[in-house]
């Protein structure tokens, strides 16, 4: 067996079984709620799973979304994305 | 409530709130296993808290911060009024976990739970193939339908978690393990070596692997993590006696979970009953918010004000809180004690040798569970 494939701009991503977006009040956070254990969210991680498991389309066109929102380079921000999607789907948060 | 150790709890500030909560809502179990962590002196049915309380109880978690509750131990599909437990956790807002045997999960009941909003399934393995599960487990047929629900437990769309429990009878196996959680489409296997409390305390000689089996196991598990990434998340404990730092038992006491026992007494671990001179309060003294600020038992061993040598001059102190208490009370005969897990704890060499004895005490046979 090899490896998953590394999810790419083409892939379509959702969160994975048993995954919840929630936003804590008590803690002011925003978290994946997972199996035994839970992730809390920093602005950019929250901005990059809405826009990605929130649409209908790929993983780019949630990048031309977001290079257009931050106004940034969109190959600063497809890198960024796709690291932390790729890191996202090996703790088991998101699938592809 | 009175806590018959000096106090050593000296942080005024409140401590942040607790993540989740063990519920542990029986000590009843179809399964025999002679590795079980329960207490030895199991607690009957007619002790068990109520459905009515269980529910305040799970009103309390939520008040007290808790975001998940692991609905636990014993079976706690035993408990005709489970689905109307995780009913009430999800409209406490809680995120359910349900820890089980699996045996006594049907169709029906596994439908009526996720309506009822259960996230998680974790289920127990005991060896790779039947013959070998259905004995370490104790009873016959129960490998077959953990297979059966576990793939319900998929089909249905709720996250499934394999427990795979090494010890000296089936460690070779690791590899069939993985690919049975792979076969199965679990998203997460948690290769959980023995750990000795309990009924397993009690069976520590048959049940220690020995040191080849061990490294030979390590090496096959971390051969395997390149391929694994993307397909099955592997949470993986090293066994304690083979260790040279100690774990971080229950991210730190006091720091992360709260343990519910089934007659309501409110303990920072599920061994914690076995520290002579705690006191332990119950959901009918004071709230779990209460219990959790300024509890005795809690207080006792938070934080690092506790610690002895050398844990208390030790980089890593707040990265393993000390190890286990309980484990030091086993190992060392003292729960302050540092944990003897650890290389730097003057009884660790004493920890080697009881390893190094019970690994070559073949041929030891185990006492089932409850037998």
């Amino acid at each position: 067996m090899s490896a998953a494939a590394l999810i790419d701009e083409a892939a379509r991503v959702r969160l994975a079984a048993g995954v919840m977006l929630r936003h804590d009040r008590r803690r002011g956070q925003w978290m994946l709620m997972a199996p035994e254990r839970l992730l809390v969210l920093d602005d950019m991680a929250l901005a990059v799973l809405r826009a990605c498991t929130g649409a209908e389309d790929e993983v780019g066109g949630a990048i031309d979304r977001l290079a257009a929102e931050y106004d940034a380079p969109r190959g600063e921000i497809a890198a960024d994305v796709l690291d932390l999607l790729n890191d996202l789907r090996n703790k088991g948060y998101v699938a592809a | 409530m009175t806590c018959a150790l000096p106090s050593l709890a000296t942080a005024a500030a409140e401590p942040a709130p607790p993540f989740a909560v063990l519920a542990e809502l029986t000590h009843r179990c179809p399964l025999r296993c002679a590795y079980c962590s329960n207490p030895v002196t199991l607690e009957p049915a007619s002790a068990e808290l109520d459905t009515a309380t269980w529910k305040r109880v799970l009103d309390e978690a939520a008040d007290a911060g808790a975001l998940q509750v692991h609905f636990s131990g014993g079976e706690p599909c035993v408990r005709k009024d489970l689905e109307e437990l995780v009913a009430h956790a999800t409209e406490a807002g809680l995120y359910s976990n349900l820890i089980t045997s699996a045996v006594l999960l049907d169709a029906d009941r596994l439908a009526r739970l996720k309506a009822a909003g259960l996230q998680h399934v974790q289920i127990s393995v005991q060896d790779s193939e039947a013959e070998g599960a259905d004995w370490i487990g104790g009873y016959r047929g129960g490998h077959a339908r953990k297979l059966e629900t576990a793939r319900r437990v998929v089909d249905s769309g709720l996250a499934l978690t394999i427990n795979a429990v090494l010890h000296r009878h089936n460690i070779e196996r690791v590899n069939a393990f993985i690919d049975r959680a792979l076969e199965l489409r679990a998203g997460r296997i948690e290769i959980a070596n023995v750990q000795y409390y309990g009924w397993a305390l009690e069976n520590r000689a048959a049940l220690m692997p020995s040191r080849e089996q061990l490294l030979t196991m390590d090496a096959a598990v971390r051969a395997r993590l390149p391929e694994l990434a993307g397909r099955l998340v592997v949470d993986y404990v090293v066994p304690d006696y083979y260790a040279r730092r100690p774990k971080s038992c229950m991210g730190g006491w006091g720091r992360r979970f709260m343990n519910v026992t089934p007659r309501g007494r409110v303990l920072p671990c599920h061994a914690a009953e076995t520290i002579p001179g705690l006191s332990f309060e119950t959901v009918f003294d004071r709230s779990l918010s209460d219990i959790w600020r300024d509890g005795p038992a809690f207080a006792h061993y938070r934080g690092t004000a506790w610690m002895p040598q050398p844990c208390q001059s030790c980089d890593d102190r707040e990265e393993d809180w000390g190890g286990c208490r309980c484990q030091a009370l086993a190992l060392a005969g003292d729960a302050g004690a540092a944990d003897p897990v650890c290389e730097l704890s003057p009884s660790h060499a004493a920890v080697a040798l009881l390893r190094d004895r019970d690994a070559a005490a073949l041929g030891t046979p185990w006492r089932y569970r409850g037998g």
